[in-house]
């Protein structure tokens, strides 16, 4: 079985190294403050008993006064996994530094969590819309989407 | 004196016979070897994902046959074992052993395609594929006969099953499955003894295995890449921790390799089928679910190993009847993210067969 790793050991472990880097642990997820992304994430993806080294998928969540993207991070080796979490409160253009560099498989999921969600994603290679044309207006995955 | 030489850009699709539905590439050509390519998506672009927050949990079933349709039941599990997962419904053991009947039946339906058309874009046109939809139509007359749909299935339910299997089923369903290995040893044998095939297929598209990791890879494209990762072991829903059965990898991560994973997953597909016909239980198809579900407010991840890889429903839940954020981890797309680093470097006439090889539906990459 693919053992959900407990939050409050990784946070501890994540602490010793990056102070102030969680905001927030609960079960089994993380919310990792915003500027603290990538160190924290290089972290989970090198240090050899976690070995974070496949990324199973990126969505966000469109939670109103807040935006949450979501990272579901497995290791093969280990067959273990974690939920990591970001927050941006900013509506008007809520960044999130990408994760393309460490895990590739981030590229096109970035892309469309831009397309439909409106979050940008600094370092991106190669960030613009995905499924809707350049033109479109909004994003529809967002809550005050008005559908036509 | 120097002659001036200049790329250029070669558009294929989004119409196109090799391209398995409205998906377009942009090939930047140094003669007729590929600089660059750029997929564009977003032709068969439906908002799935934001339809299914105006619709109840049951309604959204519908939309999954939607997604990989040639993997409808597949699509149905995820989603029902997602919503389950949030709600905390436990599924009667028959309509489990039924679903991993369905599911396994589904699987060698999506292979047979994904085969088939690999050959199709090689250019043996047709006469293969023919093949596979002969014995891929079997297993739509099985599944016609549980749920009246070849196509879109719309069969499991949340906590269950739409109907329970009808009498002439099982006989059926054994004298497929006795038919079968034969038929699939008969295709292997013309195809991987086949002189042009291994030349088009051997070391051609090679997917690293540190690559393929690196760039979410899943289903047959990770295991033909080397890394034994089956969510059916890895992490077995449903109850597939009670059967017998391998998980074939490929060596070098090429075409064939790819190719390989397929044809041995369908033969392990049969052998579980067997063991769970043999298993089946007499008993109820369908968990006391209430009418209009309203799950408690919360989260939850359901995720299987689809026919083309790990197919997963993220579900929000504010309480209501409705999914608040429904989020679809599509394997066609993620599998996509290997194409540039499979066909930059590689002639032209290869780039189809590669991108056959990775086995997409677009269905499933554009939602």
């Amino acid at each position: 079985m693919t053992v959900a790793l407990s939050a409050t050991e990784i946070t501890a472990k994540i602490e010793a190294e990056f102070p102030g880097s969680i905001a927030e642990a609960s079960n089994n997820s993380i919310v990792v403050e915003s500027e603290f992304l990538l160190p924290v994430a290089s972290f989970l993806k090198t240090t050899p008993e976690l070995d974070f080294n496949y990324l199973s998928y990126i969505t966000a969540v469109d939670y109103q006064n807040y935006f949450e993207v979501v990272y579901h991070l497995v290791s093969l080796e280990h067959n273990q996994s974690l939920l990591m979490r970001v927050r941006c409160t900013a509506r008007d253009n809520p960044t999130v530094p990408s994760v393309v560099s460490l895990w590739r498989g981030a590229d096109f999921q970035e892309r469309e969590i831009y397309d439909l969600m409106g979050i940008s994603f600094t370092g991106h290679p190669n960030l613009k819309r995905i499924f809707l044309w350049d033109g479109f207006q909004g994003h529809p995955l967002r809550k005050d989407f008005k559908q036509q | 004196m120097t002659l001036k030489t200049e790329t250029f850009v070669l558009n294929a699709g989004p119409q196109h016979p090799s391209t398995h539905g409205v998906f377009r590439m942009l090939f930047t050509l140094d003669g007729e070897v590929i600089q660059d390519v750029e997929p564009i998506l977003g032709y068969l672009h439906r908002g799935i994902e934001k339809l299914a927050e105006g619709l109840n949990y049951t309604q959204d079933i519908v939309f999954t046959d939607r997604l990989d349709y040639l993997a409808s039941m597949t699509n149905n599990q995820a989603y029902v074992m997602a919503v389950e997962k949030l709600v905390g419904i436990q599924v009667p053991e028959r309509a489990e052993y039924l679903r991993v009947i369905m599911a396994e039946l589904m699987r060698i339906a999506s292979h047979l395609m994904a085969v088939g058309f690999l050959l199709n874009d090689l250019g043996a046109f047709m006469t293969p594929l023919l093949y596979m939809f002969r014995e891929r139509e079997k297993i739509l007359d099985l599944f016609d006969m549980v749920c009246g749909q070849r196509l879109t299935y719309n069969y499991m339910r949340i906590g269950g099953l739409s109907h329970d299997i009808p009498e002439e089923f099982l006989p059926a369903l054994k004298k497929f499955i006795d038919s079968l290995p034969g038929f699939i040893a008969e295709y292997d044998q013309l195809l991987a003894e086949n002189e042009i095939m291994l030349i088009r297929t051997k070391n051609v598209g090679i997917l690293p295995r540190e690559s393929a990791i690196n760039c979410s890879a899943a289903g047959p494209v990770l295991r033909g890449s080397g890394v034994k990762w089956d969510v059916r072991k890895a992490n077995p829903y449903s109850i597939y921790d009670r059967f017998n059965f391998e998980v074939p990898i490929g060596t070098v991560g090429d075409v064939y390799d790819r190719y390989r994973v397929r044809i041995e997953e369908m033969k392990q597909s049969t052998r579980i089928i067997k063991q769970a016909i043999e298993q089946l239980p007499q008993g109820e198809i369908q968990a006391k679910v209430p009418r209009v579900l309203r799950p408690p407010k919360g989260e939850a991840y359901g995720y299987i190993e689809g026919p083309k890889g790990e197919l997963g429903f993220y579900l929000v839940s504010d309480g209501s009847a409705n999914p608040y954020r429904l989020h679809i981890r599509p394997p066609s797309l993620i599998n996509l993210t290997a194409l540039r680093d499979l066909l930059i470097g590689v002639k032209i006439a290869d780039a189809m067969a590669i991108f056959g090889s990775i086995d997409i539906c677009v269905g499933e990459v554009d939602r």
